[in-house]
């Protein structure tokens, strides 16, 4: 392999400042929740990285993680980032196709043994492995034979991480997360319909750096899936006022009330969408007037519905509801029918008295 | 992978609301309609007022204290009606919890244009003072039951299994809002749980009396009203 | 027959109805009816909380007349009512509860405890757990004509008296009056004076009256005891010697329960209305006064005070008329506290009063209507209910105070302008 030229060059070559790396690398730090101290740490060791390999496998997905990391807008330093490491099998970015793009997994597999970077996006079907193929191997024997040798795993988007919507009810490929196969290697879950760039990268610079970050109970970097959307969500305060859009084109959905009534998952949902933004921080979904889907959660497709408030009830209760009162008014005149039937009975067995009737 | 909490809260959202529901909703239909079919012998006394139009307005004018009784028992009537307005605040006035009603009865999708009536949500401050003030109250109300030899007398079990499901989602509800502790799916899930206990117990409790104390009222205001007197 | 405990309950099942279910559903025991208690607020015994007084016609109701109640029942997780339930219950049913209603008035969900004492008192008598007093005066009234015995010769003496006095002719069994006067033995025992009243103030508004050899006795022992058949046979003898004269109205006189009895549960008693009217003798005399029918001279200038009855005023709806009849007479009539509607029962109505058990419990429960004289001080006090009247004068002199009581009729009739 010819030997790749380091970040600050590579830098250099797309007309990026020192200033603006260290920029970068300043936001970056914050974003890791690290202290600010670190940002020249952070410079230092991107700047020095041991470029590992990184094997990047795609299985059921539908290549929006990796269109969001690369297409979002150039250049940006989050691709450089990439650069910064070896990313020596990538299916869809890779020039070689057939049996030379897999000689080349199989290269850097026997390379660096033990070492490289397994990154995945696409969920595994195990209800027929033949039902998601990469040069006729499935992904869960390839799944399996790339993670051996991995260090760690990054999986990247909800479906890597969560079965995403392959998993989604009625889950026709048996499709399962990187967790549920691989349980003796690290696993970085970085969940998103698409996950925001700038966080793919701060986990990868995180890696390079620091190594694993601290992760929450769904494997996820907690300094990116910490707080809800909700807690730091521009249009918190028009929840806080009790201000609600009812629709999408009424009044309170052009004065930017809070979307919560038209189904926002941003209570529930955990990811820095509403600080980070996307697209060079230029908006995120709730901004652009749409309730938040919750999709750095297991099962988002499944919750509910994505225009269901979160208060309101999921299953078919009217049904039921309606059905529980017609059982209740038969139900209550039976139980009437009973008691006046035993006061008829009572009433029957009065017998008259009169005044000298009332001792024992 | 799963995600327990966001498992609990479908499951809270789904099968428990259903099952809440059906049991809320047979049961109190049930309680009603046993009532109203038992019902009672004609009165044969000529009415020196009006008996209905005094039972109507006896169901609205009982809710103001007779003058006086106040200073007998001043923590629950104070108790009384701080609780039963801040919860009626809380449950009737949160956006969210509109959402359900609006939900559950389709006001926006079912109803005429004209009857498709949907009220304001209060704002934070207003949900969260009265949500306060209402678990206060029950506090209050609670130290009075245990203390008082009349309300310790009289209670029983269902008295203090009926406080604490009252307690449960107003304090889970201000939990899961203010996000205290616990994370927040997990406290959603726990707050729609609560109120779905509460609901089941509604039938079997005197908590029936949200829906039965119209007939008590009526019929209170109905029987004096007869006579002409007051009520 | 004798009374037994089958007997009881099964009297206490007919007494259930919507009223009563409704009201047991929405007890939410917040225990307020006990601070309208005169028998609780004036001992603090908490087993005097009237809805307390209720539990076994509640355990009836669940365990008959609910079918979640009746499912539990089938588990034996209701517990049956007993002889022993009842006979604990009485001194609640009978000793501690006048049937004044001031729970009724009170309670936040609208139960009319009252009107279920009524009942309770239904199963109670009917299982022979009523006091014997009351039992007493039911049989010397259905034997005799009146709950203090045979009473036609002291009627015949007060009416002769009253004729001699006002020299009006009180012609008795006259068909065609306007109307026919009761009397309560109270009054044909102690307070005659109010013969001679009705007699001034009837011929000065031009009224045609009569009374009734048949059917002259007011009080219902009936309604006290809560026995509907003695009840019903005791409210027939007036309706029949009514209806006999062809009377236009009945009055019913100052007598508390015996307004109940006539006016409102008579009529369902003998299952239809009356071929009559009944009004209550001070509702008739506003109403003489707003016609302009009766006029009266002078007004008494000591201090008066007025004791509302409780079954004519809060549970009778006569509260109104009574005052404004005050003011034509008295020119200092000051009220207590809580006068009107809440006012406080003078504790011996409701066959409490007759009870010797509750002898201790009545003085007991006296220093509530002790205390707010005493706070007015006045020279009399005015009532309209001859047993009101009967026990205010018992109850003064057992707590050494001394005050007149009189009769609203007869303070008018003092002071009638019959020139």
């Amino acid at each position: 392999m010819a030997p790749k030229p380091m970040l600050p060059e590579l830098m250099q070559a797309h007309g990026i400042s020192r200033r603006g790396f260290l920029k970068y690398c300043a936001s970056l730090t914050s974003l890791m929740a690290l202290p600010p101290l670190m940002a020249p740490r952070v410079a230092h060791a991107l700047e020095t990285a041991a470029r590992p390999s990184v094997i990047w496998l795609s299985f059921q997905e539908c290549t929006g993680c990796t269109e969001s990391l690369t297409r979002s807008h150039s250049p940006t330093i989050e691709d450089l980032i990439f650069n910064a490491v070896s990313l020596d099998y990538h299916h869809t970015l890779q020039a070689a196709s057939g049996h030379a793009a897999e000689a080349a997994r199989e290269q850097a597999m026997k390379d660096h043994w033990g070492k490289y970077l397994l990154v995945v996006d696409g969920s595994i079907p195990v209800g027929n492995p033949g039902f998601s193929c990469i040069a006729g191997i499935s992904n869960l024997d390839m799944l399996k034979e790339t993670a051996a040798g991995a260090a760690a795993i990054v999986s990247v988007g909800t479906c890597a991480a969560f079965g995403g919507i392959p998993h989604a009810d009625p889950n026709p490929t048996g499709a399962v997360a990187v967790s549920e196969i691989i349980t003796d290697k690290p696993i970085i879950n970085v969940p998103g319909c698409p996950p925001i760039p700038v966080v793919m990268s701060g986990v990868l610079a995180h890696f390079l750096t620091f190594g694993i970050p601290a992760l929450d109970e769904l494997g996820r970097p907690k300094a990116f899936y910490g707080e809800t959307i909700h807690d730091r969500c521009y249009r918190r305060p028009f929840y806080d006022k009790g201000l609600f859009a009812e629709g999408f084109d009424d009044e309170g959905a052009r004065e930017g009330w809070c979307l919560y009534k038209l189904g926002c998952k941003g209570p529930t949902t955990k990811s820095v969408c509403a600080t980070v933004k996307w697209n060079n921080g230029t908006s995120f979904p709730i901004e652009a007037g749409h309730p938040c889907l919750g999709c750095t959660e297991p099962d988002f497709w499944d919750n509910g519905g994505f225009y269901k408030p979160l208060s309101v009830p999921a299953g078919d209760y009217r049904k039921y509801g309606l059905a529980a009162i017609g059982a209740g008014a038969v139900a209550g005149v039976a139980g009437a029918a009973l008691a006046r039937a035993g006061k008829a009975r009572a009433a029957a067995a009065h017998e008259n008295v009169d005044a000298h009737d009332l001792e024992k | 992978m799963n995600n327990p909490y966001f498992d609990l809260l479908m499951w809270a959202r789904g099968p428990g609301f259903d099952i809440a529901l059906i049991i809320f909703a047979a049961g109190m239909v049930i309680r009603v309609v046993e009532i109203l079919v038992l019902g009672r012998k004609s009165d044969k006394a000529p009415a020196k007022g009006s008996p209905v139009g005094q039972g109507i307005r006896t169901v609205f004018s009982r809710s103001i204290p007779r003058k006086g009784l106040i200073n007998y028992a001043p923590v629950t009537y104070l108790g009384g009606y701080i609780f039963h307005l801040g919860f009626f605040i809380a449950l009737f006035f949160f956006g969210p919890h509109l959402s359900l009603f609006d939900s559950i009865f389709g006001f926006s999708h079912w109803w005429p244009e004209a009857l498709s009536f949907q009220w304001p949500s209060f704002g934070r401050v207003i949900i969260e003072s009265a949500t306060a003030l209402a678990i206060l109250a029950l506090i209050a109300l609670m130290y009075s039951r245990l203390t008082d030899p009349v309300r310790r007398a009289i209670s029983t079990f269902d008295d203090y299994l009926v406080w604490l499901l009252c307690v449960l989602p107003l304090a889970s509800g201000y939990v899961a809002v203010n996000k205290l502790f616990g994370d927040p799916t997990l406290m959603l899930a726990l707050h729609i749980l609560s109120v779905e206990l509460l609901m089941i117990a509604f039938p079997f409790t005197k908590l029936t009396h949200a829906v039965t104390f119209v007939l008590s009222r009526y019929y209170n205001g109905a029987i004096q009203g007869r006579k002409g007197a007051e009520s | 027959m004798t009374a037994t405990l089958e007997r009881g309950l099964n009297a206490l099942r007919e007494q259930i109805d919507a009223p009563v279910a409704s009201f047991f559903s929405s007890c939410v025991s917040c225990g307020l009816c006990a601070e309208a208690c005169i028998f609780y607020r004036e001992t603090e015994d908490p087993k005097y909380t009237p809805i307390r007084k209720l539990d076994l016609l509640r355990r009836i109701w669940k365990s008959e007349y609910t079918l979640f109640g009746r499912i539990a029942n089938m588990f034996g997780l209701m517990p049956k009512v007993t002889e022993a339930d009842l006979t604990a219950w009485e001194e609640l049913v009978y000793d501690s509860c006048t049937m004044c209603g001031r729970c009724t008035l009170v309670c936040p969900v609208g139960n009319d405890l009252t009107m279920m004492i009524r009942k309770m008192r239904e199963g109670m008598s009917a299982a022979g757990h009523a006091p014997t007093e009351l039992v007493g005066a039911a049989g010397r009234h259905a034997d005799f004509g009146s709950p203090m015995g045979e009473l036609h010769p002291a009627l015949h003496a007060q009416i002769k008296h009253a004729e001699k006095e006002t020299g009006i002719p009180i012609e008795m069994d006259k068909a065609g009056a306007d109307y026919m006067v009761l009397l309560s033995a109270q009054e044909i025992a102690e307070y005659p004076d109010v013969l001679a009243a009705m007699s001034r103030i009837f011929k000065k508004a031009g009224i045609t009256w009569t009374i009734s050899n048949d059917g002259f006795e007011a009080t219902n022992v009936g309604i006290q005891l809560g026995n509907r058949d003695v009840a019903r046979t005791l409210v027939t003898r007036v309706v029949e010697a009514a209806e006999k004269l062809g009377v236009k109205g009945v009055i019913s006189p100052e007598c508390g329960h015996a307004y109940q009895a006539l006016r409102w549960e008579g009529p369902n008693l003998i299952g239809r209305p009356y071929k009559f009217e009944v009004v209550h003798i001070i509702e008739l005399l506003d109403h003489l006064r707003a016609e302009g029918k009766l006029k009266t001279k002078g007004k008494d200038t000591t201090k008066v005070t007025f004791h509302d009855p409780c079954q004519i005023n809060r549970r009778g709806g006569i509260n109104r008329e009574p005052r404004n009849l005050m003011h034509m007479v008295a020119s200092n009539f000051v009220e207590t506290d809580d006068a009107g509607t809440m006012n406080w029962c003078c504790s011996g109505g409701g066959g409490v009063g007759a009870n010797e058990r509750a002898t201790d419990l009545r003085f007991k429960a006296f220093n509530r209507k002790k205390a707010q004289f005493e706070k007015v001080a006045p020279d009399k006090i005015v009532t309209m209910c001859a047993y009101c009247h009967h026990t205010l004068e018992e109850q003064l002199e057992e707590h050494n105070m001394d005050i007149e009581v009189q009769g609203l009729t007869e303070l008018i009739g003092e002071y009638l302008d019959d020139e």
